[in-house]
């Protein structure tokens, strides 16, 4: 817990780290890697981010992480286990310990605010209980204080269609803090949002997770922001980390590198 | 200190105080109704006891399928309960267009007629087909135009409803435009209306025909003909490797007609 | 002539468009096709006028409809014998209907059980519920349960095709949200999947509900029980004001069903 675990320098090699992953390899069709052989540490705090250009394997990287694409190769170590041999009940037990916020949201449209937050315990709840909405008080009581703390108290019984991006996209941290994680992964959370609410998001991203200590990984289109925010800068291009350090020692040559000319500029 | 307001829990419930105390009578009436079903519905359980060798008997009975009885019993009736369908179809799309358009408030502008109208398509569709035929056998004696007038007459009431509502959601301009320029009320129809229903008529008509070619090959077992006759006529005489067989074309046409409509609608529509 | 078809003319509107041949040709081969049917069908029209007669005598026999003391006895209880029928067809056939629709979405369950249950769910659809009632008839004796059973599983066919297509429609974004939280399957498909195809699940299931009570009068007609029973009774004994009755009655009571399970929609969407 003390400030050297919070810099990044000293995030690849520290002990306590909350993910590794070793070797992670994908192919959607065979011969056709779009993860090459990725290792990666993090540690157990702050903001990585991972930049490329689209179609690079920064979705699938991420996704990978909590099986919803399996990889085709290599280990997924979290909380002592590797994930990627993970079936059923014990996959599911490892997935409720990992938030995910989704580009498009991903919320269940006609059902309420309140609801879509507690879904963050499903993973707890016998289904039964689920289908008749019993959820324990103590949940209940969760999940309104974090619907405050992400601005939409007064917005629990609204249906989620009827918010805006950028609350939906609120709501989906309040349902993945909801989870109560040892790490969030964040698929593009800021895509589907205009710039003003992009940075929004992104702070409340930032000041959730230093206040509760939770470690994120965010697949970021907007290097601007990536430099912003995070902590530390994954660089990925054709499926490759090709730069990997604190956002201060991002330059130019690396960005293109990465996106192998001016695109990153947009 | 926010430490008043947090220890005062906040209640959450999914559901309105009216909404649940609605679906609470919903879901109460619902279990009496089903109890109160169970309860009082004459099951003897001597015959449920047999099912299950009933059950085995009869499909042992029907194996093998008699093949041979194709030719001599059921090819002609199969090709009467084809023409029935299609000629009851034909007859009901032509008297449901007539109430149709009466039932269309956009075009018959009398509440009166109507009225009639909407209880010609309720009445015709709440009494099935068969019902339908035990009358015409009635009137006509038994055999296929009994069955051919069951079809039509049942089906005027799914078709004009589905053609009257069409109907009354064709566009207001273009017969706003043949008014204005003084047409005559036929050719309002022929060229106003038509054009605009005639994607959701055809459609109406191919779908219709599917489910009549269901339809029609059981009419048979009242007296209306086609291949209900000759499962009637395997049935009374326990020729269950009969019954068999016509089970099995009933199946094969019935597959085909969903096979040849799926294929005409994609075509037309 | 042509050139002026997109404006009206004073003249009548007809002349402004050039004739239509594929549709005269289709007319023409559809009145070939009517004449040709007829005569396979022994349709004629010297039948149709000795019928007239019949049915001039048969209407007037029906009328005034029997409302007698003993025979009201008979409509109740036959009535309320559909009545049950319908309930308990309704409610076990979306209980059974929902684990089969869902088996046969391919995007939740795995393709060999998913192309299994289509296999299954069109054999289901394709008999008629009156096909279904004669083998039910025979596997379970005469009365209501043949009639309950034959409409279970005809509204399992129709029912979990809807919802095969319905769950087939959804958007997996919202469900894979859920999977990622480590939700069980079954809640993923109670919170994600459910909200998603309620409200058209509720839309079928009420007009099954309609759509049972109309077939539980046709169960009757071959055993299943029912005011069906009732009706082919009074037919058999030529009771044609008897059988107004029952008729007038199956029309109220599916109109009342229609209004109720539209009432029932509403609540719960």
């Amino acid at each position: 817990m003390d400030a050297s675990v919070r810099s990044a320098k000293s995030a690849n090699d520290s002990a306590g780290h909350a993910l590794e992953l070793r070797n992670l390899s994908k192919e959607y069709r065979a011969g056709i890697q779009v993860l090459k052989n990725i290792s990666l540490k993090f540690a157990g705090r702050g903001i990585a981010a991972i930049i490329g250009p689209s179609g690079t394997g920064k979705s699938t990287l991420i996704r990978c992480i909590n099986r919803l694409t399996d990889p085709t190769s290599g280990e997924i170590l979290f909380m002592g286990t590797d994930l990627a041999q993970l079936k059923g009940r014990r996959l599911r037990e490892a997935r409720r310990k990992i938030g995910m916020v989704f580009q498009e949201y991903n919320l269940v449209e006609r059902l309420s605010v309140i609801e879509n937050v507690l879904c963050g315990r499903l993973g707890y709840l016998p289904a039964w209980r689920a289908w008749l909405r019993r959820f324990p008080a103590k949940d209940i009581e969760r999940a309104f204080s974090l619907l405050d703390s992400v601005g939409l108290g007064d917005f629990a019984n609204e249906r989620a269609d009827r918010l805006s991006g950028g609350q939906r996209q609120r709501v989906g941290i309040a349902r993945a803090l909801m989870q109560d994680p040892n790490l969030v992964l964040a698929d593009e959370p800021t895509s589907s949002l205009d710039p003003k609410t992009s940075v929004e998001i992104m702070e409340l991203i930032a000041r959730q997770a230093a206040a509760q200590g939770i470690p994120v990984i965010v697949n970021i289109h907007n290097v601007e922001l990536a430099k912003r925010y995070a902590d530390r800068v994954i660089g990925m291009s054709k499926g490759e980390v090709v730069f990997d350090g604190p956002p201060k020692a991002l330059e130019h040559s690396h960005l293109l590198q990465i996106y192998g000319g001016e695109g990153w500029l947009e | 200190m926010t430490a008043a307001a947090s220890a005062l829990p906040r209640r959450w419930h999914r559901f309105s105080l009216s909404e649940r105390i609605l679906r609470s009578c919903f879901y109460l009436l619902a279990a009496v109704a089903v109890i109160w079903s169970i309860k009082t519905i004459e099951i003897i359980p001597e015959f449920l006891q047999d099912a299950p060798a009933q059950t085995a008997d009869l499909f042992a009975r029907m194996w093998p399928i008699d093949w041979s009885w194709y030719k001599s019993g059921v090819h002609a009736a199969l090709i009467e309960t084809l023409h029935t369908a299609t000629l009851g179809t034909i007859l009901a799309v032509l008297l449901a267009s007539l109430v149709a358009l009466l039932a269309a408030r956009n075009v018959t502008r009398s509440v009166i007629l109507n009225t009639i109208a909407r209880f010609i398509l309720v009445a015709t569709r709440s009494v099935h087909a068969m019902v339908w035929a035990l009358f015409f056998v009635a009137v006509f004696g038994p055999g296929a135009l009994a069955g051919t007038l069951a079809i039509a007459v049942h089906s005027i009431g799914f078709t004009g409803k589905l053609l009257s509502e069409a109907i009354e959601e064709a566009k207001t301009g273009p017969i706003e435009a043949l008014t204005a320029a003084g047409a005559t009320k036929l050719s309002i129809l022929a060229k106003g209306y038509w054009p605009q229903v005639k994607p959701a008529f055809l459609g109406v008509a191919i779908f219709r025909w599917d489910i009549n070619i269901r339809e029609s090959a059981v009419l048979g077992l009242v007296g209306g003909g086609g291949l209900g006759m000759a499962l009637e006529a395997a049935l009374e005489n326990l020729y269950w490797d009969r019954v068999g067989l016509v089970l099995i074309i009933i199946f094969g046409i019935v597959i085909a007609a969903e096979i040849l409509t799926t294929w005409l609608r994609s075509r037309i529509i | 002539m042509a050139g002026v078809s997109d404006v009206p003319a004073p003249s009548p509107a007809r002349r402004a468009f050039p004739p239509n041949w594929p549709l005269r040709i289709g007319l023409v081969a559809l009145a070939l096709y009517v004449f040709y049917a007829s005569s396979i069908l022994n349709i004629t029209w010297a039948r149709f006028v000795e019928g007239f007669g019949h049915g001039g005598r048969f209407l007037s026999r029906m009328f005034p409809p029997n409302f007698a003391a003993d025979k009201l006895a008979l409509l109740y209880s036959g009535m309320f014998e559909s009545l049950q029928i319908a309930i308990l067809a309704t409610v076990f056939g979306i209980l059974f209907s929902v684990p089969l629709g869902l088996a046969a979405a391919r995007n939740l369950s795995f393709a060999p059980l998913a192309w299994f249950t289509r296999g299954l769910i069109a054999l289901l659809r394709s008999f008629h519920p009156v096909i279904l009632a004669i083998l039910f008839v025979k596997a379970v004796g005469f009365g209501a349960l043949a009639g309950v059973l034959a409409l279970i599983v005809a509204s399992m066919g129709f029912l979990s095709k809807l919802i095969a297509e319905a769950a087939e429609e959804i958007s997996m974004k919202q469900m894979e949200a859920i999977r990622a939280t480590g939700a069980p399957f079954l809640s993923v498909l109670v919170i994600a999947v459910a909200p998603q195809i309620m409200p058209r699940f509720i839309g079928f299931s009420a007009y099954q509900l309609d759509s049972n009570l109309r077939n539980s009068a046709l169960v009757g007609l071959v055993g299943g029980g029912g005011i069906g029973a009732t009706l082919f009774t009074a037919f058999q004994r030529f009771d044609y004001d008897f059988v107004l009755t029952i008729v007038l009655a199956i029309i109220f009571t599916v109109t009342v069903g229609e209004i109720l399970s539209g009432w029932m929609r509403r609540l719960f969407q």
